[in-house]
């Protein structure tokens, strides 16, 4: 049985057969995802990215297709296996940092043994050990998404999902929080998917990035980047990084464009 | 500050009863009022009408309570059901609760139920509407991110859904303390046989206005400390840190 995430001809539509105003976001998507690879999705705002996210993450059950991990079908959230970074801030505000890390595991069923360890070593990896007892309402927004972060590799998953996870961000904090995730990739071999907008994002983490049409989103073409993780800093200022960053812009530009006019982007 | 606006409101008042500028059989002076409030303190003649008017709160609220806070939740899982009962029930919150209180008082009699009664249905819709207020306004990202973590529908429940609708739910339970109060002691002044409602409406017609604002004066006491007790069980239970929303 293959390792991985295995997407076969997924689709999606929001509203009930023969509504006018049904919506159809993703049309059979396909694409395979071995383990240890990071993958960017990509294309215009309501393609249909984050509903792929959630039908891989268990939390929606497709209008067609299926979704395999490690050739199982997925039916349902997998929480010992699939962890999940939110754009929104998905914190629970009235836990502290550390706190918030400890529902995670007990909603996980992790060992009571356990907990406390996996708890420090997550925010360790995030370096977040001085703000574990901060309420998320003293943070920032970074910070916000390092604690979500660290939460969802406390769970220790062999595959984590992320939702657009620094779109609220600056961009400094994008760039050196994406040089992070890479070091993360490169220690831990997870298998990563990763929804963004940045063109640079995409192909400073990717291993692999698949383009989306304007809805009903299809996977247009997919990218590989051939670059060795942990990326280095370097890499952003690379001329292959530059030229790959072109590539996908001439691939989404048209796409966008479409998204616009027929008012499909959200 | 207050305790200023207080005193001088105090002040004026028996400087005018003294010299007859207000009628002191409507405003009697404060130092009669202190005195028969002393009076009812030390004799212990007051902590019947209080016990009974407790009693008579306290019954009401639990039942305004379970009834509110588990009508308000069921109603608060369906969105057909928000859609229906919430302005249901919002209508019927404007209906004046005083009406039901002479069929109050064929079924139960004029003891305590008939006050119980009247102070749970008044209590029972801002607790309704708070707790399906409450609930319908959790958080999505909340729940997606706890369910995609694993968690079982009472933890859900317990860890998610409660602690986000708290600040809401809570303001609905205090606000129903409060009309459940003032609906009992109103009841207690038109038709009852004890109770702090009843003595303030005795005193009155008994034309000893110092007496009855002696026994105002507690249930006014009574008032605020309920007031404080409910303050405290909020902040205490307010979630750390909750940000606030626009």
């Amino acid at each position: 049985m293959a390792k991985g995430i295995s997407i076969c001809g997924v689709s999606q539509a929001f509203g009930a057969p023969g509504d006018p105003r049904r919506v159809v976001a993703l049309e059979d998507a396909t694409l395979e995802i071995p383990a240890g690879e990071l993958v960017c999705l990509i294309g215009p705002s309501g393609c249909g990215k984050s509903s792929l996210l959630d039908i891989i993450a268990g939390l929606a059950t497709p209008a067609g297709g299926s979704v395999t991990i490690d050739g199982e079908p997925v039916r349902g959230p997998l929480p010992k296996r699939v962890s999940f970074v939110f754009q929104e801030n998905a914190l629970f505000p009235w836990l502290s940092v550390y706190d918030n890390i400890l529902a995670g595991l007990a909603f996980q069923g992790a060992p009571k043994s356990e907990r406390g360890e996996r708890a420090d070593a997550a925010l360790s990896a995030v370096g977040l050990e001085a703000f574990r007892d901060h309420f998320p309402r003293q943070l920032s927004g970074g910070m916000k998404q390092r604690a979500q972060l660290a939460r969802a590799l406390s769970l220790q998953t062999e595959i984590l999902l992320m939702d657009e996870p620094f779109a609220a961000l600056d961009e400094q904090t994008r760039l050196v929080l994406g040089e992070d995730l890479s070091v993360q990739l490169a220690r831990t071999r997870k298998t990563i998917v990763f929804v963004t907008h940045s063109l640079v994002e995409a192909v400073f983490l990717a291993d692999r990035i698949a383009v989306f049409t304007a809805r009903p989103g299809k996977i247009k073409t997919i990218l590989t980047v051939d670059e060795p993780h942990p990326r280095a800093p370097s890499f952003m200022t690379s001329a292959k990084l530059t030229g790959l960053r072109n590539t996908l812009y001439e691939l989404l530009h048209d796409e966008v464009r479409k998204a616009i006019e027929t008012g499909a982007a959200i | 500050m207050q305790i200023v606006c207080v005193a001088a409101v105090l002040v004026a008042w028996q400087i005018g009863s003294t010299t007859g500028w207000l009628n002191p059989l409507i405003l009697p002076p404060v130092s009669a009022v202190a005195a028969a409030l002393g009076t009812l303190l030390q004799t212990g003649t007051v902590w019947a009408d209080v016990a009974v008017t407790l009693f008579e709160l306290i019954v009401a609220f639990a039942l305004a309570a379970a009834a509110g806070l588990l009508a308000g939740f069921l109603i608060s899982r369906s969105t057909l059901a928000v859609r229906v009962f919430d302005p249901l029930i919002a209508g019927l919150y404007a209906v004046p609760t005083i009406l039901l209180f002479p069929l109050y008082l064929l079924f139960f009699g004029i003891g305590s139920p008939s006050k119980i009664a009247l102070g749970a249905t008044l209590a029972f819709f801002p607790i309704a509407l708070s707790t399906i207020a409450g609930f319908t306004q959790v958080s999505r990202i909340y729940i997606a991110a706890a369910r995609s973590m694993g968690a079982s529908p009472l933890q859900l429940f317990r860890y998610v859904l409660v602690p986000d609708a708290f600040p809401v739910v809570i303001a609905g339970l205090r606000m129903g303390l409060v009309l459940g109060f003032l609906a009992i002691l109103g009841g207690e002044t038109l038709t009852s046989n004890a109770g702090l409602g009843h003595q303030i409406v005795t005193m009155a017609e008994s034309l000893e206005p110092a007496k009855m604002f002696a026994y105002i004066t507690v249930a006014f006491a009574l008032a605020i400390a309920l007031n404080v007790l409910t303050s405290w069980v909020e902040t205490r239970g307010q979630t750390h840190g909750r940000e606030q929303t626009a």
